[in-house]
């Protein structure tokens, strides 16, 4: 998984290979089909419920701040100094009815957002456990130093960078942290969580259509922090067993190839784990297995150490 | 600034000049009678009170400073990573003479300030020289504390509470230390420059700092020792 | 001896850096060797290195406020063009140099762009708004500005010696600890920031108190003008907000200086202290920035529309609101910890409720031009154009409270856009409305006002084409901060971002031209009368530029809008008010104790950086020796004679008679 493979040496090709890509990815941009990671575009209950408190969010406040743009445009044409139709009240700054007014539109408005947000700050806690009639599925979520480690407990299966849920099946996800701090973001399936080494937290999605998303980390982790974009797939519950059952035959996960993991490297090739240890998600969490351990100290000469991600970009 | 008005140096017949000691306002900070508010009756307030109230404002941002730090040790509290925690560690007894060392400087202080009003030389050094012995001698009780502890494998690297504890503490201390060698400083100017009014105002800059780390010992007294160790 | 110094520090296979660095080596060493030649060192030296006047001191900040505007704008370059070239592909910056460019960028252009260009124009407006000398402390001030400079330089040091932080420009643990960043990056960033964080603070306490206790006869609270307020406000967060950086960055230097274990998240250390922390100051210091910048629009938009600004009194409240207010908010920055619906939900709505009073701001500013006669200047432009994209910014920041809408948008391309939204078109729109509006009161000409327009209009055009397409992408699921990315959907907005630069490179470059041109012409440009906008506030009542005393005599104010009373008055009675009593004036001396402390603060800092701890100890030593030595001056002060006082004065009254009699036989024609 660690492919060492030098990143390509080339400096300037990209300004001349960009206009054929440039041309392929506008055409997949625009057409709905292409879009794998648009916050609007839900693939389930959590991601639905947030893209419409942003819609209704943004039609409330544009309904304020339209008219304010029109009428400061306005105000400041109709008053210029050659408009000599426009009377001069050189003296007049004070109105209590225009005083009344403008502290009570922005209070209402906040008033009534302020609901939303208090409303969809309980209703969309991450921490809050998804309904449904299936029994949840558990998977602890591991961010290492640049990928992502997804231990499922029941299955007794792991694999890094590739996320496979069932769905219309609840997930509660566990999360932490093998070294620094990363977000947990699955765009489409909906909230994003901090992964933090010594501490859990909690998220619980569910998806609601079979869907290919992605998911990447949204909280800069070093300087492999663009590797950590990985595959989701929400399947039917029939895949989602050949998945397990296909995983099984790979090498187990263990205290010593975890250290490995740790390790900082890249991972743009998904692996999967047929065995994982008992208890090691717990022992990352308290932290009686080593945490990762960083580029090391031999660069300590304030050069640039040379950390750089091992692996294609 | 093209203006060559603007320019002090080039203007004709511009005389440095000695400043007059009992002359409490001054016309830079404008007409400055000495019972101007600088609330917007009779302009700028004299030069005494601008002095004193922006120390004030420092002292009020260095004790928001304390309270980050603060803030730091009362999350780390817990954080003992199994190693001592409070109750193991401090020594009352010391730190009430600490306490002591700490209070009966502020009072000499307090004395220094009233030979000063007095404008008696002798009273004066004797005051800050007694100031400055207890003010040495709390610092060499934390000192010894700190070394202490250091000893007992309780360095400020052993837990996070350690490190809050060593930080709050040596804080107050660091500013302990600088302020001694103020104090040697306002000793050396007074003996030499005598009763000026800047060298005044300096010293009653000193004294509100010096009576600032006695609030600020208070609060470390009853957050770091106290309450430290009843958690 | 040299501590972790050695050669292998300066990045000889990094040619970006390396160039760039021997460009603006090039031409120091360039402008530095022609001052020399034309003779003009010790008149530097002597007018405005050692200075302590609040003017000079004033345009020094703006100076190095605007040379940093545009280091971080080239940061800004670099990662735009960057990114757009970085799909499916490694573009032409390795992670490592490109993660040092995100965090100079944002670094340099909060606490080395925007503060100084801010504190620049509150140290120069405020004294003669408040119809006074000085500040409170002119040469603590001098100390203040040089210690600002001395971080610039070890930020900028950090380019080809050794490296700059790669973690973000709030630095967060555990990456910003020894085991994620052993290079001196994180270093640099600490004491950098530490020590012009000192110089902030103290410039905080030198305002606060030159505000609250030295104002001119009859300026009570509700006459300052509403720059005077904003400033207060402004810098009472300062003194309340920045020794919070301070210590939680003095707990980050212990960490990775001594191995304490305040954020290490082992040992009992705790990350999201940090977090809760800096935020703390982080978000205030938002406002630290805005508060200004209303202010500055306050009086551009009130002197351009020719009226009085619209319900004063309201705008004072709504000031201090948000000064309180700005305390209140800072969980923020983290819903997305995890800390529960009731703590996200108080958080959610307390950041909501400071759009309150900046709604009510942007309404009082709209009323101001009802009934007004507006004049479309530059600096009317600018706040015009601040009043229309603010609200965007301001809409997209409360959707941003929300905590759900946060949970998908939290670090997004969207959260880019958002604050570069308010940013932009508050602190930097009103930092460039600020520089042309006081430019002709600093140096006694305008600024050419066709280079002025083409400097707005490219600039803001390029400003909405760059943040536009990034609200987009932000939309799309893109995060910030990513080296490269292989996501087609984004890759079209990525490159009209990158686009709307070349637009936005324009208008940077038309406002050089701007200074330039004008300095070419300032004979046609000359402002003789002092007051050139048909202003409202004192700083109009005296000289371009004002003598380094300001007043001949200190005005007595005797309501809002000192002088428009004053100059009504004139215009009726087509006379001036009677010549004054002139007395001698005495100011303060000049004193190299500002760059000669800030001298062995960089010392301090850059031998801190590299572990030389022998050159610290004797940075120290100098910082103390120089105390003492200012410390242990006879001569303050010296006088200004009254006949001077009296000529410079009626220099100006002369001028000022004239353009009155002009005036008046242009109404009778």
């Amino acid at each position: 998984m660690t492919g060492n493979a030098a990143r390509p040496p080339c400096r300037w090709g990209p300004v001349f290979a960009a206009a054929p890509r440039l041309a392929a990815a506008t055409a997949a941009g625009l057409t709905l089909s292409g879009c794998q990671m648009s916050l609007l575009n839900a693939k389930g209950p959590v991601a639905a419920d947030e893209a419409n408190i942003l819609i209704v969010a943004s039609i409330i406040m544009l309904a304020i701040i339209v008219p304010t743009m029109i009428l400061t445009l306005v105000f400041a044409w109709w008053f210029r100094a050659s408009n000599l139709k426009a009377v001069y009240r050189p003296d007049w700054a004070f109105s209590g009815k225009i005083e009344l007014v403008v502290w009570s539109v922005p209070f209402l408005t906040i008033v009534f957002l302020g609901g939303i947000a208090w409303i969809g700050a309980h209703q969309l806690d991450p921490a809050v456990p998804r309904e449904s009639d299936k029994p949840p599925l558990r998977v602890q979520v591991v961010s290492l130093d640049w990928k992502w480690l997804f231990i499922y407990p029941e299955q007794q299966v792991a694999s890094v960078n590739e996320l496979v849920v069932p769905v219309n099946t609840p997930v509660q996800f566990i999360l932490t942290s093998s070294s620094v701090w990363n977000s947990f973001f699955v765009p489409r399936l909906g909230s994003m969580i901090y992964t933090m080494r010594g501490m859990t937290s909690q998220l619980n999605l569910i998806g609601d259509q079979e869907a290919n998303l992605y998911g990447l980390s949204t909280h800069f982790s070093g300087d492999g922090f663009p590797h950590m974009l990985f595959p989701a797939r929400i399947v039917p519950d029939g895949a989602f067993a050949d998945w397990i059952q296909r995983a099984k035959v790979g090498p187990p996960l263990d205290t010593a190839s975890y250290g490995e993991l740790a390790k900082q490297s890249v991972a743009d090739v998904p692996v999967t784990y047929g065995s994982v240890e008992p208890d090691l998600f717990r022992r990352i969490v308290d932290q009686t297995i080593p945490k990762g351990p960083g580029p090391g100290r031999e660069g300590d000469n304030g050069a640039p150490p040379n950390v750089k991600p091992k692996g294609g970009s | 600034m093209s203006d060559s008005a603007a320019i002090p140096g080039s203007l004709p017949g511009v005389v440095p000049i000695r400043r007059d000691p009992n002359h409490l306002g001054h016309h830079a900070r404008g007409e400055g009678d000495s019972h101007a508010t600088g609330r917007g009756i009779g302009g700028p307030s004299p030069k005494r009170i601008v002095v004193a109230y922006g120390f004030w404002i420092f002292l009020l941002s260095d004790i928001v400073m304390f309270a980050a730090f603060f803030a730091a040790y009362a999350v780390l509290r817990g954080g003992t990573a199994d190693g001592p925690g409070p109750a193991e560690l401090f020594d009352y007894t010391n730190v009430a003479i600490e306490t002591v060392l700490l209070l009966l400087s502020s009072f000499a202080c307090g004395v220094a300030t009233l030979a000063l009003d007095a404008r008696r030389a002798l009273v004066f050094q004797a005051a800050m020289a007694v100031t400055f012995l207890l003010g040495a001698g709390f610092l060499a009780l934390e000192l010894r504390e700190f070394v202490d502890l250091v000893a007992r494998d309780a360095g400020p690297t052993r837990s996070a509470f350690l490190s809050a504890f060593f930080t709050v503490v040596g804080c107050h201390g660091l500013h302990v230390t600088i302020g001694l060698l103020w104090l040697l400083t306002m000793m050396a100017q007074v003996l030499t420059k005598g009763f000026r009014p800047d060298i005044l105002r300096r010293v009653m800059c000193f004294a509100l700092f010096w009576h600032a780390l006695d609030i600020v010992w208070v609060a470390v007294f009853t957050v770091v020792y106290l309450m430290g160790s009843a958690a | 001896m040299l501590g972790k110094l050695t050669w292998s520090a300066i990045p000889f296979d990094q040619p970006i850096p390396l160039v760039a660095a021997a460009l603006v080596g090039l031409v120091l060493l360039g402008v530095i060797a022609w001052v020399a030649v034309a003779g003009w060192l010790p008149y530097l030296w002597r007018e405005w290195i050692t200075s302590v006047d609040h003017k000079r001191i004033g345009v020094m900040y703006v100076l190095l406020g605007l040379v940093m505007l545009i280091r971080g704008f080239s940061d800004a370059v670099l990662m735009r063009s960057h990114q757009a070239l970085a799909y499916n592909a490694p573009g032409y910056l390795p992670p490592e140099h490109y993660d040092q460019i995100f965090s100079a960028h944002g670094t340099i252009m909060i606490f080395f762009g925007a503060m100084p260009f801010m504190i620049g124009l509150m140290n120069f407006v405020v004294p003669l708004q408040l119809g006074v000398r000085d500040v409170a402390f002119p040469t603590l001030n001098s100390v203040s500005f040089w210690l600002t400079a001395s971080g610039a330089l070890l930020v900028n040091v950090s380019l080809v010696v050794g490296e700059f932080a790669r973690t973000g420009w709030w630095p967060s643990p555990p990456l910003s600890e020894t085991t994620y960043s052993p290079g001196v990056g994180v270093d640099y960033y600490l004491w950098a920031i530490q020590i012009s964080g000192v110089g902030t603070l103290m410039s905080g306490v030198n305002l606060v108190t030159t505000i609250l206790k030295m104002r001119a006869p009859g300026m009570s609270y509700l006459r300052m003008p509403m720059f005077c307020w904003t400033a207060l406000a402004s810098n009472l967060l300062i003194v309340a907000a920045f020794p919070i950086l301070t210590a939680t960055l003095a707990m980050l230097t212990l960490d990775r200086y001594l191995g304490f274990h305040f954020f290490t998240d082992e040992a009992g250390g705790n990350s999201m202290l940090f977090m809760n922390l800096f935020w703390c100051w982080g978000h205030p210091e938002v406002y630290i920035l805005a508060l200004p910048a209303y202010g500055v629009f306050s009086e551009v938009i009130s002197t351009f529309s020719g009226k009085p600004l619209f319900a004063y009194r309201s705008m004072v409240w709504a000031t201090l609101a948000i000064c309180l207010l700005s305390f209140t908010v800072w969980l923020h920055h983290f819903f997305t910890m995890g800390p529960g619906g009731d703590v996200n939900g108080v958080f959610g709505i307390t950041s909501m409720v400071i759009a309150v009073p900046t709604g009510v701001k942007i309404f009082d500013w709209m009323f101001t031009m009802y009934g007004g006669r507006v004049r479309f200047t530059t600096p009317m432009l600018w706040s015009v154009a601040f009043l229309v994209t603010f609200v965007v910014g301001g809409a997209t920041g409360v959707l941003l409270a929300i905590p759900p809408a946060d949970f998908v948008l939290h670090n997004s391309m969207f959260l880019v856009a958002h604050f570069h939204n308010v940013i932009v078109s508050a602190v930097i729109f009103a930092a460039f409305a600020g520089y042309t509006y006081w430019f002709p009161k600093a140096f006694g000409f305008t600024l050419d006002e066709v280079w002025g327009k083409r400097a707005f209009w490219f600039s803001l055009v390029g400003y909405v084409w760059v943040f536009t397409p990034l609200y987009v992408v932000g939309l799309l699921g893109m995060t910030r901060r990513l080296q490269h990315f292989s996501v087609a959907e984004w890759y079209p907005w990525v490159v009209a971002a990158s686009l709307g630069v070349i637009v936005m490179i324009v208008g940077v470059v038309c406002q050089v031209v701007q200074l330039v041109v004008s300095i070419r012409r300032r004979d046609q440009l000359r402002d003789v009368t002092g007051d050139p906008w048909d202003g409202r506030s004192l700083e109009w009542a005296t000289a371009s530029p004002p003598p380094s005393f300001n007043f001949a005599v200190m005005p007595h104010v005797e309501g809002e809008e000192a002088y428009w009373a004053i100059k009504q008055r004139a215009r009726e009675q087509a006379r001036l008010r009677e010549e004054p009593d002139y007395e001698p004036v005495e100011m303060p001396l000049n004193s190299p104790t500002g760059i000669v402390c800030a001298f062995f603060a960089t010392l301090v800092g850059f031998a801190m950086i590299w572990y030389i701890l022998w050159l610290a100890a004797l940075g120290l030593a100098g910082a103390f020796a120089t105390f003492v030595v200012f410390a242990w001056r006879d001569r303050v002060e010296y006088e200004i004679p009254a006949e001077a006082v009296a000529r410079i004065n009626r220099l100006n009254r002369a001028s000022r008679l004239e353009a009155l009699q002009q005036a008046r036989r242009k109404e009778a024609a």
